[in-house]
C-alpha cells in the first residue's frame, strides 16, 4: 500500500492502494466515481475511458501508481456548472444510447476525438471509436451525436 | 393466428412461490392515501390469449395472480406506476409514461414509474417475449383513463357541476363554465380511492394519440449520460464486501476431495464453502481476488469428458429425443412432393452465441434479520426472488428483489445465479455483498443461445408455386418454426436433443435459427428455378402484412437493379413472429484477395401495429439489425471438453462500429392494430439476407451461422 496523489476531474486527493490497482478499480470503488464503468478488463471494449492529460484511456489496465499527478477526467467530470459537455447532450439529441452502459465511454473516447480532431471525418470517427463496444447496436447514432456535436462547436467558434 | 402453439422451452420460466393478493386496507397502509387504480390480471390474461402466437409457452395463462399493475395518484398530486417489468435499454420506463401521460393528459415528466421491485409491484412472470408493448402498455392505459374519469368525478363534485363539464388539460383539471382551475394535488388532497379498473373504460384512438406515438426523448436520459445513474454493478451499501466465487476447472466438475480445498488462513476476508461451491468476501476487489488464487493453487476438479464445437452438430443429430417432436401435419408431404417438378434437400446449422452483456450479472446482497433484499440485474425479478427462496431455504415473503435500470440482457439474464452467490454469501458473513462477474465469467457461466441443426426437404412446381414442406429443427428451438407462406403440405417439427452447453433465451430464441434455414432454403429454391427470390416469396404468400413489408424492404432498397462493382451481391428475407413483421434487404461485397465480407447496407422494412415512439422504434430496429451482424456473420462460442474456449471479447468478436453498414430502416405504422412489441423480430431477417447475398456475389451458398467467421475462402482464382 502506499499514499498515491490523484487529481481527479480537477480535484486533489490521496488515495492509500497498492500502486498496482488498476486506476478503474480505485476509481470505482475507492472514489465511487462509478460512471466508469468494467466491460472486459483487457482494454478491448472502452467501457473504463477515461481522460488521461487529455488522452484517451482505458483505466481497466492502467495502473494507479502510473497516473499520480495527471489530470484525470471522468464521465463525471465533463458537466461544468450544470451545463452539460456539447458532446453529452448530442447523446440525448441523438438518442445514441439504449441501455446506457457504454455511454460514458463512449463519450469519454469521442471527447478525445473532438478534442483532437474537431472537425472528424466518418471514416475518422469510425477508425477512433472502433475500439468501443456497444451491445445495443447503436454505433449509427454515436456517430450521428459525435458530428453533431462537432457542427455545435463549429458553429459556436 | 394459427392455433398451433409450440412450446418454447428456451424461455425459461418458473411459476411463483407464493400468492398475495392485496386488498384496500393494504393498499392504503403502502400509499397512505389517494387513488389507487389497479389493474386486474385476467383482462392480461385474455388479452394473451388473443394475442396467440408461436413460441409462447401458455405459461401465464392460468397465473392465478390478481393484479397486472397498478397507478397511483397520490394526495400531494403526483403519479406513480408501478409494473413488474424491468428496463434493459428498450426504454419501457419511457414508452409506458408516454401511455399513461396521454390518458390523464399531463407531460411525460410527471409519470414516475416504480419497475422491477417485488415488495412494491405487482407479479409479473418477467421482460421478455416482446410482451410489454402489447400487454402492459394498454393495461396502464386503461388504468390511466379510469384513474383521470375517477378524478374528474372529484373535481366535477368539488364545483357541484356534472362531469361530462369538466376536463384536464396540460396537468389542471378545468370547466368551461367557470374560470376555475384545479391541480391533481388539490383534487387528490383529501382522497382514499382504491378502485379496480372498470371493463369498459375508454382509452385515446390511436389517431388522437398526442403523447403516444411521438419520439419523447429517454425520459431520465441525463443520468446515463452524465454517469450518474446506478447500475447494480455501481451500488454501494454501507460495510460492503466485495464477492468472488471460485470456480470450478470445467463444467459439471465437482470438488475431488470432499472436505474441499486446504484452505489458506485468511485475515483479509471470509471464505465461504458448501459442497462444490467456494466463495470469498473481501474488503476491497484485489484482496478476494487474492483469497481465490491461492484456493485456486490448492483445490482439485474432476470432471466426465464433454463433447466440444467440433462434434457439436453430430452431437445434437445423435442425442436427438427419439419422441417425434410436437407438430400437426398440413396434408400430406408425400403427396406433395409426389405433385413437385423439383425437389430441394438441404441442412442448416447454428452455432451456440453468447449475448454479452456490456454489464455483467451483478448482484448486491444485504439480510437484515431474516430478511433478505437482493438489487440485482435480471430479466425475471420474481423468478429470481423464487431462486433464491429455494436456493436459501427461506420463504420468498422474506426476500424483496429490485432490479435497478439494467445495463442490458438481450435474453441472457432470466436466471439468479449470480443473486444467489451474493446472498449466500451475505448470509454468513453478516454483511452486504456485492458479486460482480468477470467478462470471462459471463462468457461462460451464463447460458447461451442454442445451438441446432435444421433439415429442409421441399417440392417446387416450375411456375414456383412450393407444394411440399417438410422442416426438422434439432436443438435450436421452436420459435417461427410456423411460418405465413402458403404450403399446402407440411410437416414441422423441434426434436429436443441433449445440450452440452447451458442455454437459454436470447433476442428472439430461435426465430433467428428458423428463419435463416427458410428463407436461405427459399432462395436456394429460386436459384434452383432461375426465378426472382422476391417474387418467389410473394407467389406463395396471401399475409397482406408480410407482403408489405416485403416490398416495401424492396422498393426502399431498388431490389432487382443491377450492383457496380465486383463481387457484390444483394440477398432478401422476410418473416414474422411475436406480432411482428420484417423484410430485410442486405447488399455486401467480398475483397477477392482477403476473402472479408463487408455488408454495405441494409434496408428492413418492420411493422408490428401502431407505433408509439417512432425514435426509439428505430434506435431498436437498427441494434437489431447491428446485433445480428455478429451472429450472422463471426460470433461462435468455440468449446472443448468442459471449457469456453474464447470467453473473451480479445477472442469473441462483436460487432464494432466498422463492421456497421448503411442501415435504412422503414418503419410501417399500422395505427388500426394494436402496437405489438420490437425488441427481438426485427433481428430475424439479416442472417439469410446476408447469406442470400453472399451467394449472389460469389455462387457459394452457405449454410451455417456464422457465415463466415474468417472470410470466405478459395475466391482468389
Amino acid at each position: 500500500m502506499a499514499n498515491i496523489a490523484l487529481n481527479v476531474n480537477g480535484k486533489k486527493l490521496t488515495v492509500d492502494v497498492d500502486p498496482q490497482t488498476s486506476l478503474l478499480s480505485v476509481l470505482r470503488n475507492d472514489l465511487d466515481l462509478t460512471g466508469t464503468k468494467y466491460g472486459c478488463g483487457e482494454s478491448q471494449c472502452g467501457a473504463c475511458t477515461v481522460l488521461i492529460d487529455g488522452q484517451q484511456t482505458r483505466s481497466c489496465i492502467t495502473q494507479v501508481g502510473r497516473v499520480a499527478n495527471k489530470q484525470i477526467t471522468t464521465i463525471e467530470g465533463l458537466e461544468k456548472n450544470g451545463q452539460l459537455h456539447p458532446l453529452q447532450d448530442a447523446f440525448l439529441k441523438a438518442d445514441a444510447m439504449q441501455c446506457g452502459y457504454c455511454t460514458p465511454g463512449m463519450i469519454m473516447s469521442g471527447v478525445a476525438l473532438l478534442d483532437k480532431t474537431p472537425r472528424p471525418t466518418r471514416e475518422q470517427i469510425v477508425q477512433h471509436m472502433n475500439g468501443n463496444i456497444c451491445r445495443c447496436g447503436t454505433y449509427l447514432r454515436i456517430i450521428a451525436a459525435i458530428q453533431m456535436a462537432a457542427d455545435q462547436k463549429r458553429g459556436a467558434e | 393466428m394459427s392455433e398451433f402453439l409450440e412450446v418454447e422451452r428456451y424461455e425459461l420460466f418458473q411459476e411463483p412461490t407464493y400468492n398475495f393478493g392485496f386488498d384496500r386496507r393494504q393498499f392504503m397502509k403502502v400509499f397512505g392515501g389517494g387513488l389507487a387504480l389497479i389493474v386486474p390480471l385476467t383482462s392480461l390474461v385474455a388479452q394473451d390469449r388473443e394475442q396467440g402466437e408461436s413460441g409462447r409457452g401458455g405459461f401465464n395463462r392460468d397465473v392465478p395472480q390478481e393484479i397486472g399493475a397498478w397507478i397511483h395518484v397520490d394526495q400531494d398530486g403526483s403519479i406513480k406506476v408501478y409494473t413488474g417489468k424491468v428496463e434493459f435499454g428498450q426504454n419501457i420506463r419511457t414508452s409506458l409514461a408516454q401511455a399513461v401521460a396521454e390518458e390523464l393528459h399531463v407531460p411525460v415528466s410527471m409519470i414516475r414509474l416504480i419497475m422491477g421491485d417485488t415488495d412494491l409491484t405487482p407479479f409479473d412472470a418477467g421482460t421478455f417475449g416482446s410482451r410489454t408493448t402489447p400487454t402492459m402498455a394498454p393495461q396502464l392505459r386503461k388504468a390511466a383513463a379510469a384513474a383521470r374519469e375517477t378524478l374528474i368525478a372529484l373535481a366535477a363534485q368539488q364545483w357541484q357541476v356534472e362531469p361530462n363539464t369538466v376536463r384536464i388539460v396540460d396537468a389542471r383539471f378545468v370547466n368551461h363554465d367557470t374560470t376555475k382551475s384545479l391541480t391533481f394535488a388539490e383534487v387528490a388532497k383529501e382522497i382514499k380511492v382504491v378502485k379496480t379498473i372498470p371493463a369498459d373504460v375508454k382509452t385515446t384512438p390511436v389517431d388522437q394519440w398526442t403523447i403516444a406515438g411521438t419520439s419523447v426523448p429517454k425520459v431520465d436520459g441525463r443520468d446515463y449520460v452524465t454517469g450518474r445513474h446506478k447500475y447494480t454493478s455501481d451500488m454501494r451499501r454501507d460495510g460492503m464486501l466485495f464477492g468472488q466465487i471460485v470456480r470450478p476447472s470445467k463444467f459439471n466438475a465437482t470438488l475431488a476431495s470432499p472436505s474441499g480445498p486446504a484452505q489458506p488462513k485468511v485475515t483479509e476476508g471470509f471464505i465461504v464453502q458448501e459442497r462444490d461451491f467456494i466463495a470469498v468476501g473481501a474488503r476491497d476487489p484485489q484482496s478476494a481476488a487474492r483469497i481465490v488464487k491461492g484456493i485456486n493453487e490448492n483445490a482439485q476438479w474432476q470432471a466426465p469428458d464433454q463433447p466440444g464445437s467440433a462434434e457439436l452438430y453430430e452431437y445434437l443429430r445423435k442425442t436427438a429425443s427419439a419422441a417425434e417432436g410436437r407438430s400437426r401435419p398440413v396434408g400430406s408431404v408425400v403427396a406433395g412432393f409426389a405433385a413437385a417438378d423439383k425437389t430441394l434437400e438441404q441442412t442448416y446449422t447454428v452455432a451456440y452465441i453468447a449475448h454479452a452483456p456490456m454489464e455483467p450479472r451483478a448482484a448486491v446482497a444485504e439480510w437484515t434479520g431474516d430478511k433478505l433484499t437482493v438489487w440485482t440485474a435480471t430479466q425475471r425479478p420474481f423468478g429470481v426472488r423464487g431462486e433464491l427462496a429455494e436456493a436459501l431455504h427461506i420463504p420468498a415473503n422474506n426476500i424483496r428483489v429490485i432490479v435497478p435500470d439494467t445495463g442490458s440482457g438481450y435474453g441472457g439474464k432470466h436466471t439468479g445465479e449470480c443473486a444467489v452467490e451474493a446472498a449466500r454469501l451475505a448470509q454468513t458473513t453478516k454483511k452486504p455483498v456485492k458479486v460482480v462477474w468477470s467478462r470471462e465469467e459471463e462468457f461462460t457461466w451464463a447460458y447461451f443461445r442454442p445451438a441446432g441443426v435444421i433439415d429442409v426437404k421441399s417440392g417446387v412446381k416450375n411456375d414456383g408455386t412450393i407444394t411440399a414442406w417438410e422442416f426438422h429443427n434439432y436443438n435450436s428451438g421452436a420459435s417461427a418454426i410456423q411460418h405465413r407462406y402458403d404450403i399446402p403440405n407440411q410437416t414441422i417439427q423441434f426434436h429436443p436433443t441433449k445440450a452440452p452447453l447451458k442455454q437459454g433465451s436470447y433476442r428472439g430464441l430461435a426465430a433467428t435459427a428458423n428463419h435463416f434455414a427458410r428463407e436461405s432454403h427459399l432462395d436456394e429454391l429460386a436459384v434452383l428455378l432461375k426465378m426472382d427470390s422476391l417474387q418467389l416469396r410473394l407467389k406463395n404468400l396471401k399475409d397482406e402484412r408480410l407482403r408489405a413489408v416485403l416490398e416495401a424492404a424492396a422498393s426502399r432498397f431498388g431490389w432487382g437493379k443491377p450492383l457496380s462493382g465486383e463481387l457484390r451481391g444483394a440477398g432478401i428475407a422476410g418473416g414474422f413472429e411475436k406480432g411482428g413483421y420484417v423484410a430485410t434487404c442486405a447488399e455486401v461485397s467480398i475483397d477477392r484477395r482477403t476473402g472479408k465480407v463487408k455488408l454495405e447496407r441494409v434496408v428492413e422494412a418492420f411493422e408490428c401495429g401502431a407505433i408509439v415512439n417512432p425514435v426509439h422504434l428505430q434506435n431498436q430496429v437498427e441494434g437489431a439489425v447491428v446485433q445480428a451482424i455478429g451472429g450472422a456473420l463471426f460470433e461462435a462460442i468455440e468449446f472443448s471438453n468442459g471449457t469456453i474456449l474464447n470467453p473473451r471479447f480479445s477472442r469473441y468478436r462483436v460487432p464494432r462500429f466498422s463492421d456497421v453498414p448503411k442501415i435504412e430502416i422503414v418503419l410501417v405504422d399500422r395505427k388500426d392494430l394494436p402496437s405489438a412489441g420490437s425488441g427481438e423480430t426485427p433481428i430475424v431477417g439479416l442472417a439469410p439476407a446476408v447469406g442470400n447475398a453472399i451467394f449472389a456475389a460469389t455462387g457459394k451458398r452457405l449454410r451455417s451461422l456464422p457465415l463466415a467467421p474468417k472470410g470466405l475462402q478459395g475466391l482468389s482464382g
